[in-house]
């Protein structure tokens, strides 16, 4: 397999309409999530999803420390995107980046309209994202996971937050962007949605998209929303509602 | 039981839509009712509610919590409450109203790590929980086991008019005090029935949605005390 988006030969979408890894362009990768994996967390979420591989961890609500950052009014919400210093193939400086800072902003924004943490004032909900293993598209990963960790946790929610990619690919818009994809193709659009609700809680692009492409491109990563929620809830039903019960 | 639809949930899903009043764990959303937590939606006449499976303990008052002294100043202490708050405990509640803050040693009262079944005097969004000790049957508990279990498997635990916990106190011969955050202490004067009764409240906790849980308990109790 070639990485890095050098190699030209790469076939990103062949004449039959197959992706360079075989799916097809509506197709999302294998996705798995098991929920309540930690002990000692509060609420906690695995998500696999193609070859990414992130662990969830949730505190709270709880005492907020340092005691200036509590809001008397409301919750709030922290949290921290974290990437393995072995989840990439060249060791990464565990030291958080400057994309890691980024996207722990962007999940915890794309949760916030979620979470009902006004119930819980001057708490703290702290949300831990650890990346074991990245491929492409693990900030759609690491926040669907994490709302099925805030789910366990209990923390009020007004709906949950599945989240998928769309992109362009060879002037052609795909579902949910591998590594591959993301590094040769033309756009990356990363988008969280509330499915009960119908609301988009995240939405960012990396590319240029004709205004007919944008719309279409947001039409599908909310169908790939979709397939992941109906993950999202087996995971939960799984661990709460399942006849052997409580594990 | 007549009257009572009930389903598995978990957040967003919606219940149901109409005329009805939401109560606990329920937002309304125009006309629907949506739950926001996991657990199992009842619809009684005309409310609608969700009994949530997981999550922390939520003060209410008149409560009888067991708590765990965390530490404390010159004129309170700080109990765990197994919540998102810690529970605050007045000097003057436990030294009467002459408390003097100069005269009066609260270490010789509780200490830190000293368990208390306490009750929740006041609880506002505004203030940490306000406990009491002082009543009967409050206090600190001398001797005892700690059994955790989740707080909303209490009121399983307790069962139908206490039917569940009687059970297990006349099996055993146990005193048990239940606190509703989740924290229950068993005490007893020979080890097997406190072995025995921590085993069944586990079992409670583990199995708390299949049905006839009285009866699996009983036969529980029963079958070990051959």
């Amino acid at each position: 397999m070639i990485l890095g988006g050098r190699d030209t030969d790469l076939v990103l979408l062949d004449e039959n309409g197959i992706r360079c890894d075989g799916r097809k362009i509506d197709e999302t990768r294998k996705i798995m999530i098991k929920a309540g994996v930690l002990k000692n967390a509060d609420g906690s979420a695995y998500i696999e999803f193609g070859d990414n591989k992130i662990i969830v961890g949730v505190f709270g609500p709880r005492d907020v420390h340092p005691k200036h950052l509590a809001n008397t009014d409301t919750g709030i919400l922290r949290c921290r995107y974290h990437m393995s210093p072995f989840s990439v193939e060249e060791r990464k400086k565990p030291a958080p980046s400057r994309r890691e800072i980024e996207i722990s902003k962007v999940i915890k924004e794309a949760l916030k309209p979620a979470v009902m943490l006004e119930q819980f004032p001057r708490t703290v909900v702290d949300i831990f994202i650890e990346v074991l293993q990245a491929d492409g598209g693990s900030r759609c990963a690491a926040l669907a996971a994490a709302s099925v960790a805030l789910a366990d946790a209990g923390i009020p929610m007004r709906d949950m937050v599945s989240a998928c990619a769309a992109g362009k690919v060879v002037d052609t818009i795909v579902l949910d962007i591998n590594n591959e994809e993301d590094q040769a193709g033309q756009a990356d659009m990363p988008v969280g949605y509330m499915p009960n609700m119908e609301k988009i809680t995240l939405i960012q692009l990396d590319g240029v998209l004709t205004p007919e492409e944008y719309k279409k491109c947001v039409e599908t990563a909310i169908g790939g929303c979709k397939l992941v929620y109906e993950i999202q809830k087996k995971a939960l039903t799984d661990k709460y509602f399942s006849n052997g019960g409580n594990n | 039981m007549e009257n009572t639809k009930r389903k598995y949930v978990i957040p967003g899903d919606v219940i149901t839509s109409g005329p009805y009043r939401p109560e606990q764990n329920v937002i309304l959303d125009g006309e629907r009712i949506i739950a926001t937590a996991i657990g199992i939606s009842e619809i009684y006449d005309d409310t609608v509610r969700v009994i949530s499976l997981t999550g922390k303990y939520i003060p209410k008052i008149n409560d009888l919590v067991v708590a765990i002294v965390l530490s404390h100043s010159s004129l309170s202490w700080e109990l765990d409450i197994n919540s998102s708050y810690v529970g605050f405990l007045p000097a003057a509640d436990v030294f009467g109203r002459d408390f003097s803050a100069h005269g009066d040693e609260l270490n010789s009262k509780l200490k830190k790590g000293d368990l208390v079944v306490a009750r929740i005097a006041n609880s506002d969004r505004s203030r940490d929980p306000l406990l009491t000790i002082s009543d009967r049957e409050l206090g600190k508990i001398e001797s005892g086991e700690l059994v955790k279990i989740s707080p909303s498997k209490v009121p399983r635990l307790i069962g139908k008019r206490g039917t569940m916990i009687q059970t297990i106190e006349m099996a055993t011969g146990a005193i048990i005090t239940i606190g509703q955050n989740g924290w229950i202490v068993v005490s007893c004067e020979n080890s097997d029935g406190l072995l025995k009764a921590v085993k069944a409240i586990q079992m409670v906790e583990e199995q708390a949605h299949i049905a006839n849980l009285t009866d699996r308990v009983k036969s529980m109790l029963e079958s070990n005390g051959e």
